[in-house]
């Protein structure tokens, strides 16, 4: 078999943000760089390029997954939703409006990925304490030091959703 | 960064996965969540050629009860093993290891069939896995076997697997009436790797004596190692904060860990006893009934 043959691209489907996309990947792809790339969707970022620091942070299926840890080929067939995907009409989602409210960021680096983990926290726990937003904000680093006021943020996105998972 | 190329190929059945493990050889590797293979691609610290992707297998994911043991689909990915109400119910140590791993996001991608054949020195699923005297279904073309926690980790990132066999599932013995199982950790502040861990099961009498302990520790070797003079401390002694902790105590006997820039040797030994106590403390609370 030949180089190019074994290392064949490989054809996908996905939807993203509500819209099918079809295209044919390198399988060494990572999902980031086809959101970035491939459908030019840069509200994904590359933070650390080691599944650390969450800024690559969207929804896979439902869940929030780091999608530079993920090869396209695997979220064949998958439902992806990026922070591009949020708003509805217009506008914008509680946690995105609570960002703006509370100057939950300051370089904004790490903020698509802090609000695509925080929208997946409050769609399965709408009343968080605060410790449970801390502890659901592991997987996502911030180095403006600002992790004070993105959990104001998210406080106030779950008070204004009143407790219910209006997202999605 | 970007692995180095390789093909991929998406298997639908354990049996295709077999055959394009028998066609690719010793240059392919099993996909799973790859949240262990994947950074070691971009690394570059591994160059399969091939990847055969289990992801795409239905029914290698999921919790049930099968007879007298809890089966665990090697698919199934950590936050529904820390989620599973049947893991809550009967294994809580487990569901609190899988609770322990990475963050939200790796939890909600990463499977224990991945991170168990991966088997990096410093998982939590070993270490409780061991305590918990799991079993692993390892399944090849010539059929089914089953090997037991004790003879499965070999070494550093080394099984019993061989290169012609997939992990389908992960079997654990339902704790009989009066066992409790527990899982504490120290993880390394940046990497939430483990630096030292232990996992517990504990049976006990209702007068309070221990009918059986099994006690396994992490980070203090290749891989968990069982602290087999902590468990034969216990056996038989009523199980007070006391004999716990002089149990616990000799958590490290017969280990040689190395040390490293975060934990020294010494230090690893010590904290070694701390956290096997607080997992046998917190198994023989849950062993009530």
């Amino acid at each position: 078999m030949s180089v190019e043959a074994e290392y064949a691209p490989v054809p996908i489907g996905v939807t993203v943000n509500g819209a099918k996309h079809e295209a044919v990947v390198e399988p060494r792809t990572l999902l980031v760089y086809f959101l970035r790339e491939h459908l030019g969707l840069t509200g994904t970022h590359v933070g650390c390029d080691t599944s650390q620091c969450g800024a690559c942070t969207i929804q896979l299926n439902g869940r929030a997954v780091k999608s530079c840890t993920i090869l396209a080929v695997q979220a064949n067939g998958g439902q992806i939703t990026t922070v591009e995907g949020l708003a509805r009409d217009g506008v914008f989602h509680p946690v995105q409006e609570g960002f703006r409210e509370k100057h939950g960021l300051q370089c904004g680096y790490c903020t698509p990925g802090m609000i695509m983990t925080a929208v997946a926290l409050l769609e399965t726990n709408p009343r968080p304490t605060e410790d449970e937003i801390r502890h659901a904000l592991e997987g996502n680093l911030c180095r403006c030091t600002g992790y004070v006021n993105i959990v104001e943020s998210i406080r106030w996105a779950a008070e204004k959703m009143g407790g219910k998972n209006v997202s999605g | 960064m970007f692995p180095a190329s390789f093909g991929y190929v998406a298997a639908h059945s354990v049996e295709e996965a077999l055959q394009l493990l028998a066609q690719h050889g010793e240059d392919a590797k099993l996909l799973a969540g790859g949240h262990s293979l994947i950074p070691a691609m971009k690394l570059r610290l591994a160059s399969p050629r091939t990847l055969i992707d289990l992801g795409t297998v239905p029914d290698l994911s999921g919790v049930r009860v099968d007879g007298d043991a809890l089966a665990i689909g090697a698919l199934t990915v950590h936050s529904d093993v820390a989620g599973s109400d049947l893991v809550r119910q009967h294994l809580p140590g487990l569901a609190e290891a899988a609770s322990m791993i990475g963050d939200v996001q790796v939890r909600n991608r990463g499977t224990i069939g991945g991170s168990v054949a991966h088997a990096d020195p410093g998982a939590d699923f070993p270490v409780i896995l061991t305590a918990l005297n799991a079993s692993f279904v390892l399944q090849s073309s010539s059929g089914k076997r089953t090997v037991a926690v004790d003879d499965f980790f070999v070494d550093f990132f080394a099984t019993a697997m061989t290169a012609n066999e997939v992990l389908t599932e992960i079997r654990i013995p339902l704790p009989t009436a009066g066992s409790g199982t527990a899982y504490a950790k120290l993880g390394h502040p940046a990497s939430g790797y483990v630096v030292v861990s232990a996992g517990a099961l504990i049976q006990r009498r209702q007068s309070g004596s221990c009918v059986s302990a099994r006690v396994a520790i992490g980070g203090l070797g290749s891989g968990p190692v069982r602290a087999v003079a902590t468990e034969m401390e216990l056996q038989g002694k009523p199980l007070t904060p006391q004999i716990i902790a002089a149990a616990a105590a000799k958590a490290a006997e017969e280990t040689d860990p190395d040390g490293d820039t975060y934990a020294s040797a010494e230090y690893k030994r010590h904290v070694a006893a701390v956290y096997a106590r607080q997992a046998i403390a917190a198994a023989v609370e849950r062993a009530v009934g």
